[in-house]
């Protein structure tokens, strides 16, 4: 290899670089002067606007936030235990469906209709009511062994909706996975589930940890929907102390809860996104920015 | 928006026939460690067609890369009709509509009919109105022998049509200068040809094109000038006799013995 050691960038390279960078110098600062006017205007209109004094009174009085912070973090704490259970049964039975939606065969035929079935009817359904019909309906049947606790019911509503959003993710994954994978697995003599086991499900599950992820942090802000049943989670947590202070305060408090703890989720989204090229998929066109 | 920026500067000095229509001059690009391009230069006059020959990660398709501006370059200076197309003032998107760009894979775009895959940048980028779109498209379509497949979707189609499509979409808007990255490696060896007869047809009426190929046929019989490009640089050139018969260098030698085998 010829490569000299000693290369030195040409004037003209100097010159185009030193442009570059007083380029992207000039663009930082308009989108600093830009973003920094921006804010400057949203909160001058939100100041200045005729409730605005006692909006502050009741929705931002740093007292109240203060008192009725610890009674909504512990009710956070149940939203986190909710969702993170919920999470690895919605996982397994989405999974399962999404599984036996691939089926092929006419023996299959009755698995596969229900799955489809049941991922039609779950998917229709508002979380809303399914959670109500759950909450109200399976404690009224009387049976022995249902739970009867709204933490119990609540996180069952959760399975059932979000397995028929998550079973769908898992099967889109699956199909974007190209048939001469499989056709390659089969010629090495693998049966149609070791193909799946082994060569299509882990590519499959790669694709889709984006939307899975998507669907993680939707599903931490839906476990606030348990405090319907009459379960005290963050959210209903906030509403017992709103009724005590009379001061909407404690819903902004949960307000910021859930977004700090969705946060990080949605940077953890969006970093495994950019590494496996659903953003920023144009940037590798042209080696390190986007192309001018 | 960016500041300081020209929108359709006007070449830099009027075009004859004895100066390059494209210039390459010193032109070093690298990968991280990989150095690919190490000051490579290279001229193309008007209407003359340059084949680049070389093995893979020589630099071929690299340098067809930097000249349509889809990698910026480290350092060098590549001209196009007396201007200098690397300077990050100039609008890269006029420059780009100056040249045209076509693919080992064709890259149609799956989701567009073919006479639409043909008049996207005449509708969008020279703001053509449909209809004279269409008509212009059309008219290439018919030069690439395919205007009654003018409704089918690229997939559709064979890969020599296919890419034939792909050389019309580069075609429309009149390009000064075509490049074509190995655009016949990804076809059968019954479709190649209708591919290189297209190409030979092209050069016939004028166009300026710069080839890299595998296909030392194609090279002999259409090549104005033949180069051989070896670790980034261009080691040797010349006309298809001196360096396919009777090559000076002993990597160019070896080079074609390997791939006539």
């Amino acid at each position: 290899m010829s490569a000299p050691a000693t290369w030195v960038p040409s004037a003209r390279q100097l010159e185009r670089d030193a442009f570059r960078r007083t380029r992207a110098q000039r663009s930082t600062g308009v989108a600093v002067v830009s973003t920094v006017a921006l804010v400057a205007v949203a909160w001058l209109a939100l100041v200045s606007s005729p409730g605005w004094p006692r909006v502050k009174a009741s929705f931002f009085d740093w007292d109240v936030a203060k008192a009725s912070f610890p009674a909504v973090l512990d009710g956070l704490w149940l939203n986190i235990r909710v969702m993170a259970c919920s999470a690895v049964v919605i996982v397994i039975v989405a999974m399962a469906l999404a599984l036996a939606r691939t089926l092929r065969g006419p023996a299959f035929f009755p698995v596969r209709a229900a799955a489809t079935f049941y991922v039609d009817v779950f998917r229709g359904l508002p979380l809303i009511l399914v959670m109500l019909l759950v909450g109200f309906g399976l404690p009224g049947l009387r049976l022995q062994g249902i739970p009867t606790s709204a933490v119990w019911l609540g996180g069952l509503a959760l399975v059932l909706t979000y397995s028929a959003y998550v079973a769908e993710v898992f099967r889109a994954g699956i199909e974007s996975v190209h048939p001469s994978q499989v056709a390659a697995a089969r010629s090495l003599g693998l049966s149609h589930g070791q193909s799946l086991r082994h060569v299509v499900l882990p590519q499959a599950v790669r694709n889709v940890i984006p939307p899975l992820l998507n669907d993680l942090v939707s599903l931490s802000k839906d476990s606030g929907l348990i405090s319907i049943l009459g379960a005290i989670d963050a959210v209903r947590a906030a509403q017992i102390e709103t009724a005590h202070y009379a001061n909407f305060t404690p819903y902004v408090v949960a307000g910021i809860l859930f977004v700090l703890l969705t946060f990080p989720l949605t940077r953890a989204t969006d970093a495994m996104a950019r590494r496996s090229g659903w953003i920023g998929a144009q940037s590798t066109i042209a080696g390190s920015g986007a192309l001018r | 928006m960016t500041p300081g920026r020209l929108r359709n500067p006007p070449p830099g000095r009027p075009v004859t026939l004895d100066a390059p229509l494209l210039s390459v001059r010193g032109v070093r690009k690298s990968f991280g460690d990989h150095l690919v391009l190490d000051d490579l230069s290279l001229e193309v006059r008007a209407h003359k067609v340059v084949v680049l020959i070389g093995a893979s990660g020589s630099g071929k398709s690299t340098l067809l890369r930097c000249i349509d501006l889809l990698e910026d370059i480290d350092d060098g200076v590549i001209e196009l009709e007396g201007q200098d197309i690397t300077d990050p003032r100039l609008d890269a998107n006029v420059i780009r509509a100056r040249i045209g760009m076509v693919f080992q894979a064709y890259n149609l775009f799956p989701h567009l009919r073919v006479i639409d895959n043909v008049t996207l940048a005449l509708r969008l980028v020279h703001k053509n109105p449909r209809k004279d779109a269409e008509a212009e498209a059309l008219a290439v379509l018919e030069r690439v022998g395919l205007a009654e497949k003018a409704q089918a979707f690229p997939d559709e189609l064979s890969g020599g049509q296919q890419q034939r499509v792909a050389i019309a979409r580069a075609l429309v808007g009149s390009p000064a200068v075509m490049l074509l990255d190995e655009v016949t490696s990804a076809l059968d060896p019954e479709l190649v040809g209708e591919v290189l007869s297209l190409l030979a047809e092209l050069k016939g009426t004028g166009l300026t094109m710069v080839v890299a190929t595998h296909e030392m046929g194609f090279a002999r019989e259409v090549a104005d000038e033949v180069c051989f490009l070896h670790e980034g640089r261009v080691h040797e050139r010349g006309t298809p006799q001196q360096v396919l018969e009777n090559p000076q260098q002993e990597r160019t030698r070896e080079f074609l013995r390997r791939i006539t085998g």
